[in-house]
């Protein structure tokens, strides 16, 4: 009998937001529907189905691009005030920092990329709204998406190593088995909800990427239910004569919303750029509390749906953000 | 001190493009990093295949990028992946160098971009580690930008987000990070510093132009190591400024 045993070196002092339940989540993946159904819906009823107050949700994006922003707008207006999640945005995660829907947080990066540092979300932290915020890499959070993925409890990395950013997550340093070096390993994060903006889907929720995909498919395949925005509903023909371009398969997919322009004020890869006047007057309210408060009236809880989100931005501005093909 | 024909962002830019050798993987962040990979393939690394955090690898930088995601990432780039993809490569040794800042380093090059203040109530709440964290932990050689001063400068950071050489010679190792990896160099906007062989501490390379020593130490909140000869950088050329003005950053978003 081998008594050698795997040595702890050292923990993180984070907390776990979310339990490893592999058991739990491949039952639940095992009751999900598997034929080909038709998943559309509105924002609305999206939200309203699939996210109860307290969940896990993810939101997949890379700064301001290829955000599912009618889907961010409806979480807001459903008016969840104590979610967990990931911290890793931009202009999404600050407008949940003003609307004080998040508690708990597996954070990141949130912040406003070449504008800096918003006052908002200091505001929401500072003031102790978010009550537990715990340290990752970027990779390593992506990397835990993945772990949980393979459907398995941790991913090993060489990632976090040596730093406070280690010590203040919920990783574990370990002697590799194999090499005896320090290794970090990474807890897969199961998420109750991811959210995520694609190019095109077809109504079973097959999904198409163009361009980079950011963590799309490992955040989508760490979830147990998946929210997904299309620019653009197509038939499952077009999925079929192009598999290979199929980033997230149906049967990860609970919700298939129709969202033209779901991105904006952010940009979609090669449809249309990012509404930088909209975005720049965005960053400029968060200075000061009542104009992030005017600025959610007008556009977040002032608007029924995404159509009248699009009307209230016009027509017109849209036309002239969108790319003219070569 | 600056020049009146240049701005000392100008000159950081220069600075950070000539570290970078043609041919060569680097990682690129927001900001100076961008412009600097643009001006680097436009002047001496043509074939500098510049890897972004979300999955763009060999764009070709004409247009500038505005954040790490943006499609000019992937401008008739090579691969357009995810960040899987990007990371793993640095983490089997793909990448050389890898672009870094923050609100404070400390003389090991150890980065601090989390929180300004002691955990558990900081003061003032960073935007986090980003990137930085793995950039720092797997790329081979990282070149951090900052402007410099006895604040950003710190005897001791109060969170360290990103690994520099931690707290001396043979740290990384021992920690488990990949060997001989490290802060390369750290471009400010008074010189350029390289960390000494043996202590791994912070040490005066090269002054910028009009930039005396007593200054570089003057803004630095912990001893630099001053070598027997210490260089002086060429200010921006003038097709350096040409092209930077007129060509990769025509709306002026940086310069």
């Amino acid at each position: 009998m081998n008594e050698r045993s795997l040595k702890i070196l050292e923990e993180g002092v984070g907390d776990l937001l979310t339990p490893i339940d592999l058991e739990a989540f491949r039952a639940h993946n095992r009751a999900k529907e598997k034929g080909l159904v038709d998943k559309r819906m509105s924002e609305k009823e999206a939200i309203r189905r699939f996210v109860d107050e307290g969940d896990y949700v993810g939101v997949e994006l890379y700064g301001t691009v290829r955000c599912p922003m009618s889907l961010t707008r409806e979480l807001i207006r459903a008016g969840y005030r104590s979610l967990r999640g990931v911290g890793q945005g931009v202009y999404e995660s600050d407008l949940f920092a003003a609307a004080d829907s998040f508690k708990a947080l597996d954070w990141t990066y949130i912040g406003l990329e070449v504008y800096g540092v918003s006052s908002n979300l200091r505001r929401a932290v500072e003031s102790g709204y978010v009550e537990n915020i715990v340290e990752w890499s970027n990779a390593a959070l992506a990397w835990r998406f993945k772990a949980a993925a393979m459907g398995v409890p941790f991913i090993p990395t060489r990632s976090m190593l040596g730093t406070d950013t280690f010590k203040f997550s919920a990783a574990k340093v370990v002697e590799c088995p194999f090499t005896g070096e320090p290794i970090c390993l990474l807890p897969a994060l199961i998420l109750d909800v991811g959210v995520i903006h694609v190019n095109r889907a077809d109504k079973h929720g097959n999904c198409q990427i163009d361009g980079i995909s950011g963590f799309a498919a490992e955040m989508a395949c760490a979830s147990r239910r998946v929210i997904v925005s299309a620019e653009e509903i197509v038939d499952t023909e077009t999925i079929r004569r192009a598999p290979d371009r199929t980033i997230i398969p149906w049967y990860v997919v609970d919700a298939v919303v129709e969202a033209p322009f779901g991105s904006h004020p952010g940009e979609m890869g090669g449809m249309y750029e990012r509404d930088e006047e909209h975005i720049r007057s965005y960053f400029e309210s968060t200075k000061d509390v009542e104009k992030v408060k005017a600025y959610l009236d007008k556009w977040v809880y002032g608007v029924e749906s995404h159509e009248a989100y699009l009307d209230l931005v016009g027509r017109e501005r849209l036309e002239e953000l969108r790319i003219q093909g070569d | 001190m600056a020049d009146e024909r240049y701005s000392s962002t100008e000159l950081m830019i220069c600075l950070a493009s000539r570290t970078m050798a043609d041919s060569a993987t680097a990682f690129i962040g927001t900001g100076i990093p961008m412009l600097a990979a643009s001006l680097a393939q436009r002047m001496h690394a043509k074939n500098l295949t510049p890897v972004f955090e979300f999955g763009g690898t060999g764009a070709i930088l004409e247009k500038l990028p505005l954040a790490v995601g943006d499609m000019r990432t992937y401008n008739k780039g090579l691969h357009a992946a995810g960040i899987c993809t990007a990371m793993e490569a640095a983490q089997r040794g793909f990448i050389e160098y890898g672009f870094l800042g923050g609100a404070q380093i400390d003389t090991y090059g150890n980065l601090n971009s989390t929180v300004i203040g002691e955990q558990p109530s900081p003061k003032v709440r960073l935007p986090g580690s980003g990137g930085g964290n793995d950039v720092g932990s797997a790329c081979w050689r990282t070149i951090v930008i900052m402007r410099q001063s006895p604040r950003t400068f710190v005897s001791a950071v109060d969170f360290l987000t990103t690994p520099g050489y931690l707290d001396g010679p043979g740290a990384r190792e021992r920690a488990g990070l990949p060997a001989d990896t490290g802060p390369f160099r750290v471009v400010t906007d008074l010189c350029t510093l390289d960390f000494e062989e043996k202590s791994k501490r912070m040490r005066l390379l090269a002054l910028n132009p009009g930039v005396e020593p007593e200054q570089a130490q003057a803004a630095t909140g912990f001893e630099l190591i001053l070598p027997e000869e210490i260089g002086r950088n060429a200010e921006p050329s003038a097709e350096e400024l040409r092209l930077l003005r007129d060509e990769i950053d025509k709306d002026r978003l940086y310069i």
